[in-house]
């Protein structure tokens, strides 16, 4: 439509000067129309894809358009569109004729902005060819996420493709490799986001399994290396989409999906929301948001939150959200792992990473699939310049057969590492029990903790009171004697705070404010690790 | 030097941080009614009183200690040691766990905390062991003074067989009924045969609306007799009834007497308590729309005659029912401080507490019948941890994540015994407080009333605000034409929340979309490079459950819903749980309840709260393609309405049931609850026993 504007005020212009221009104007109109028509007809035919047929599938489907998608996820009228003419360059099986060409190909790319925030954007067109990726698809792709790391903005892949481009083979499978390639270096360099709307199988998955957040929406995408038919043929399981793949599996089951949002609509209105979090780049600091909310809010209902008995459950949910600004907390993987708790927050406006143990799930432990998913939270943080606030109430790691087989020792130490290796402010809070190597792992003084505070109900020790007493008193008769001595001794912030583990003993209804002053003066904090190629965290 | 210049504004300042602290802390019972009785300190009443209860009666009691410089003592059970009462109390006693029967009904662990503390009275609140003969004469055994009436005057009025027949003997109208306690079914047939129905069937021991039923037929009759003595047995220990005349339409008012120990009683004009619900107050208001002063002077004197016959000492109510043509009938008399008490000491300016305190001790009236006015008008709401919407309010538990009471605004009293982070539990009473207005008159103490419930701050808990605010605002009740029926009459189908008409509509529509573009713009206010997105204009379809309405909002304000224009303007702060908002130039209060990415909006508006999508006319059309999903089939699903105990569960897996049997009973706050099939169908699974606690949306029993 925007050329059709221009071409009446050059008629304008032939019509205030008809004798000067009017031999010229013939004899560029001609061309000059010509390629004007082309480029009309190129971009009307990119802008609807696959044709409306499809589109109308689409939409029947309960899903959005590729340009609808990207039109709802970026502000009004802030996408700039790249590469709208290319077309595939297959020229095998019929590919060649002109029917099977579409401008663009089966994928929308450019730059917008989110809230006036830089963002670069992909979109799969699942109405061309199933939004399968061809070379030049990947070629697009690359195109903007090379852009993105030039300027330092953030990548969303909006992903709704049925796989690799067949009739192109290998180049298909270069296109894959490319993008992998480019999510690996822009990894810890610009965030970068996948959102599934659609099927995305094979090699495909390891795209957005390379990003740092994958967002699924439910009942409509799915995520799997080989199909129900493939499985049904090798392993003789009977499964379906759903099950294998789908949005439920990936963020309770696999844990390879952050969050899952009910439809196309909500998904994208939760990823501008998630976005707002982000910094740009590794090179900005965490973004800091105007806030209605007062950085010394007494919260008065924390001082009795942690119940008198240590056995209680609590919800360490109630604690963030009370904490943080306006109780606006975005949980990522809710539903996976619930025993530990992680999703981003401000405090004061600015962008934190909150880390906690869920005393309400499995008394909060730390086991193999909590530690990996803290670990990962916590990297992304120190990556991106997030302070991390930690809050504090584990008994321990998970015993068992189970867990030892499955290599707690291992995964456990991701967390431990992530915790050590991150250099950005870290503040942690002990509201309950640290007992053992699960208080060294989270966040403690010891790991370079910046500011580390109990509240009056914690207990810093080895392990609970029954279990030292049954090894300290053992055989010994009056065990309950015993007992209450060691809780009197133990049960309680003192040992941690006379040997320094702990700054302060401090009130709970005062935690949000010492947060909030503790970040200012932690703004300016530098800490450097010591030169290496890459660290080598125990995968 | 330097430091003594700063210290005064120092000082000032930590009063001000002190100050702050104890406000938004919610510390129990802002009372900032004014006692017109000044008590004087010369008067010497105990050193020390033990409050035998919990909640807001325990911190009210209190609170009247500490002004007249008495110690205070609590008393708990474990699950209440960091309740307000007990931060409130000098000295806090334990004894025993959570249920009462362990606790605070636990007369031997109270003795000893009375011994062990050395208190020399006790008061013992409302409800627990405020009428219970056997701890009054514990206590007088032990020389122990007991802020109430003497045993004698428990007695006779505990037992409502025996208080009709001394109040028929003491020339007090009383209801045509059976006098005497009716044990087997043949018996109850017969009477009801001499009485016609309606008949009620009530717990003789019983108070509060429990173990009380009223029936329209024999099959009703049977039913409620089971029920009431259930609940009798389990409320009261004392499974006798009574049967009488079911006054129909009547209006429930209330005699607040006062006598001494010398012979003196006072009546304190009336309470109108005639909002109920299953027989249990929510709005109580003082003086009476519907009484005039013959009427009241009757009332009054009847009532001291009673209070004399029973030589009554302390603070006690006699409780009358009033028919349409203003013949009233006794009740019941409680010989205890009531809960709605604030409401008379609002309008006479009496403090029953310190009153009580004084008689129990032995002094004599200070008043005469001519110094008992009738300053302006009060009117009370019980705030409850309940959900209206089922049956005008079923329990409801939780903990208040925010919590603040909307003591900012003026002659508004708010008596409570909880603050932010307490738990509402199941083994209590689910009310949260008593919020009380007054003023001049009966208008300006219910606009104050509109104002102090849209200011009110409850989020964590279902709670009946929605209801209260619905009551005080309907014509009836503005007009003053109510009766014990009121709600089943106003809300035949159940209450269901404001229903909004075109310009409350447009209002509520409004509001939100304005608060909408104000969080979408502050998304934008973000430190750093930026190039802000210059708009003066938004188009939004924003839905309501009747459906999408278009809204556009300018930069100044200005919003047009439906074509129709609305001003809104106020501050946004989009972290205060409150909005005050001018709209069309009326100042509202609405609430913010909870706010997320995709538009939604939960905002409290005229006390209910309403579900509102705002999305962008983008977002709005992309949605018409998104598939509606198939919500969960309920009708063959039965789910706990509320946490509670199963007392029984009457089917098996494979039992036939047809529409409106009953499948279980579930117990909850001492209230029986029968859980009935809502379509025909074959039990497919129980998944519950009895005994078990079940927390509330439990599955219980699928239907096939």
């Amino acid at each position: 439509p925007s050329t059709l504007v221009r071409i009446p005020s050059f008629l304008f212009a032939v019509r205030a000067h008809p004798l000067l221009l009017l031999r010229d104007c013939r004899w560029y109109s001609v061309s000059h129309l010509s390629v004007k028509e082309r480029i009309d007809k190129k971009r009307t035919a990119a802008l609807v894809g696959g044709g409306q047929k499809r589109i109308d599938a689409q939409h029947k489907k309960g899903k959005l358009t590729a340009r609808e998608r990207v039109e709802l996820l970026l502000d009004p009228e802030s996408f700039v569109e790249s590469d709208m003419f290319v077309e595939h360059r297959c020229s095998d099986f019929g590919m060649e004729q002109d029917r099977n060409k579409f401008p663009g190909d089966s994928v929308v790319t450019g730059r917008g902005r989110i809230n006036g925030r830089l963002v670069y954007v992909f979109s799969q067109d699942f109405t061309v060819f199933g939004g399968s990726l061809s070379g030049a698809h990947a070629q697009k792709i690359c195109k903007i996420m090379d852009q993105a790391m030039t300027v330092g903005a953030p990548v969303i892949g909006l992903n709704d493709s049925g796989g690799a481009r067949i009739q192109e083979g290998v180049e298909s499978l270069a296109g894959y490799a490319d993008i992998f390639l480019r999510n690996v270096m822009a990894s810890g360099v610009v965030p970068q986001i996948s959102l599934i709307m659609g099927p995305c199988a094979g090699g495909a998955v390891y795209s957005p399994a390379l990003t740092d957040f994958t967002f699924m929406v439910k009942d409509t995408s799915y995520l799997f290396i080989t199909g129900p038919d493939v499985v049904k043929s090798v392993t003789n399981e009977d499964v379906t989409q759903e099950e294998l793949g789908g949005a439920k599996t990936h963020t309770t089951v696999s844990g390879v999906a952050h969050h899952a949002f009910e439809n196309d609509v909500e998904a994208l209105l939760n990823v501008r929301e998630f976005f707002n979090f982000l910094p740009l780049s590794n090179q900005d600091p965490a973004p800091m948001r105007e806030c209605h909310d007062c950085s010394d809010r007494l919260v008065h209902s924390l001082d009795t939150i942690v119940p008198f008995e240590t056995t209680k459950a609590y919800d360490m949910l109630d604690i963030i959200q009370t904490i943080v600004d306006e109780s606006d907390f975005f949980e990522i993987m809710p539903s996976y792992a619930k025993n530990i708790v992680v999703g981003f927050a401000r405090m004061n406006g600015r962008t934190v990473g909150i880390v906690g143990n869920q005393p309400k799930v499995a008394s909060g432990c730390l086991d193999i699939n909590s530690s990996v998913k803290g670990a990962r939270f916590v990297r992304f943080c120190d990556a991106f310049n997030i302070p991390i606030i930690t809050f504090v109430d584990v008994p321990g790691f998970l015993p068992g057969t189970a867990q030892e087989y499955g290599g707690i020792i291992r995964h456990g130490a991701k967390l431990l590492y992530a915790f050590a290796e991150a250099t950005v402010p870290k503040i942690t809070i002990i509201t309950r029990k640290a007992y053992g190597g699960a208080y060294d792992v989270m966040s403690s003084k010891h790991l370079r903790g910046d500011v580390n505070y109990a509240w009056p109900t914690a207990e810093v020790a080895v392990m609970g009171a029954k279990g030292a007493v049954q090894i300290i008193f053992r055989g010994k008769e009056n065990q309950a004697e015993a007992e209450a001595e060691y809780v009197e001794k133990f049960a309680n912030p003192f040992p941690a705070a006379v040997r320094g583990f702990v700054d302060d003993i401090i009130e709970p209804s005062t935690t949000r404010k010492r947060i909030c002053r503790d970040l200012e003066v932690l703004a300016s904090k530098k800490q450097i690790n010591p030169w290496k190629k890459h660290a080598n965290i125990p995968l | 030097m330097a430091a003594h210049r700063v210290s005064p504004s120092l000082n000032r300042l930590l009063f001000a941080v002190k100050y702050a602290s104890f406000q938004s802390g919610g510390c129990a019972v802002h009372c900032n009614a004014q006692y017109s009785t000044v008590h004087s300190p010369s008067e010497k009443t105990f050193d020390k009183i033990l409050i035998a209860n919990r909640g807001e009666i325990a911190c009210r009691v209190m609170k009247t200690c500490h002004k007249m410089g008495i110690q205070t003592v609590a008393v708990h059970s474990d699950v209440d040691s960091s309740a307000v009462h007990v931060k409130m109390a000098d000295e806090a006693v334990c004894v025993g766990p959570a249920p009462t029967s362990k606790s605070y009904l636990n007369m031997d662990a109270i003795m000893d905390a009375i011994r062990a503390t050395g208190a020399q009275a006790v008061h013992p609140g409302y409800g627990f062991l405020s009428e219970n003969k056997e701890f009054a004469k514990r206590l007088a055994a032990e020389g122990v003074a007991f802020i109430g009436p003497d045993t004698h005057a428990i007695m006779a009025m505990g037992d409502k067989i025996e208080s009709k027949l001394i109040a028929k003997a003491a020339n007090v109208n009383t209801i045509p009924g059976y006098d005497g306690v009716v044990k087997v079914w043949a018996h109850i047939q017969a009477f009801v045969l001499l009485l016609g129905y309606p008949v009620m069937i009530k717990a003789s021991a019983g108070g509060g609306g429990k173990g009380m039923r009223i029936a329209w037929n024999a099959e009703e009759t049977r039913e409620g007799f089971r029920f009431s003595s259930q609940e009798a047995a389990s409320s009261f220990g004392d499974d006798r009834l009574l049967i009488e005349k079911f006054i129909d339409n009547p209006r429930h008012i209330e005699i607040q007497v006062l006598a001494d120990k010398h012979g003196n009683a006072l009546w304190l004009n009336e309470r109108e308590c005639s909002i109920q619900r299953r027989n249990q107050k929510v709005v109580e208001e003082a003086p009476s729309t519907f009484l005039d002063p013959v009427t009241r002077r009757a009332m009054g004197e009847q009532a001291v005659q009673l209070a004399k016959a029973v030589q009554y000492s302390s603070a006690g109510t006699v409780e009358f029912l009033v028919d349409s043509k203003k013949n009233f009938y006794f009740l019941e008399m409680n010989t205890r401080l009531q809960v709605e008490h604030p409401i008379t000491e609002c309008i006479t300016g009496l403090d029953l507490v310190e009153q009580m305190i004084r008689v129990a001790k032995g002094y004599q009236l200070q008043h005469k019948q001519e110094d008992i006015p009738i300053n302006g008008w009060a009117i009370e709401s019980r705030v409850y941890a309940e959900d209206p919407y089922k049956s005008f309010g079923l329990p409801s538990i939780g903990r208040l994540s925010k919590y603040q009471e909307p003591l900012n605004l003026s002659n508004v009293r708010v008596d409570s015994g909880i603050q932010e982070g307490s738990d509402i539990s199941i083994y209590y009473d689910p009310m949260i407080s008593k919020l009380v207005t007054y003023g001049a008159t009966r208008a300006e103490a219910l606009a104050r009333m509109e104002d102090a419930l849209d200011n009110y701050v409850i989020r964590g808990v279902t709670h009946n605000i929605p209801l209260l605010r619905e009551i005080i605002t309907h014509p009836r009740f503005i007009s003053g034409d109510i009766s014990t029926n009121f709600l089943p009459e106003v809300y035949p189908d159940g209450f269901k929340g404001h229903q909004l008409d075109l310009d409350t509509r447009r209002e509520l529509l409004a509001s939100a979309a304005a608060l909408y573009i104000t969080a979408q713009l502050r998304s934008q206010k973000v430190l750093g490079d930026l190039s802000p997105v210059e708009c003066s204009r938004w188009e939004l379809y924003v839905q309501l459950e009747d459906g999408s309405h278009s809204v556009e909002v300018t930069k100044s304000g200005n919003v047009e819903v439906d074509g129709g224009k609305v001003e809104v303007s106020g501050q946004w702060n989009l972290a205060s749980p409150l909005l005050p908002l001018t709209i069309n130039g009326t100042h509202r209060t609405l609430q913010c309840l909870s706010r997320d990415a995709s538009g939604r909006i939960l905002l409290q508006y005229l006390g209910t709260s309403f579900k509102v999508r705002v999305l962008s006319k983008l977002a709005a059309e992309f949605n018409s393609y998104m598939p509606e999903k198939v919500p969960e089939d309920t009708s063959s699903i039965l789910r706990s309405p509320m946490p509670g105990t199963v007392v029984a569960v009457s089917v098996k897996p494979g039992d036939p049931v047809a529409e409106g049997q009953e499948i279980c009973v579930i117990e909850a706050m001492k209230m029986q609850n029968s859980l009935t099939a809502v379509k025909q169908a074959k039990v497919k699974s129980v998944h519950c026993k009895p005994g078990e606690t079940v927390g509330e949306g439990d599955l219980l029993v699928e239907l096939e």
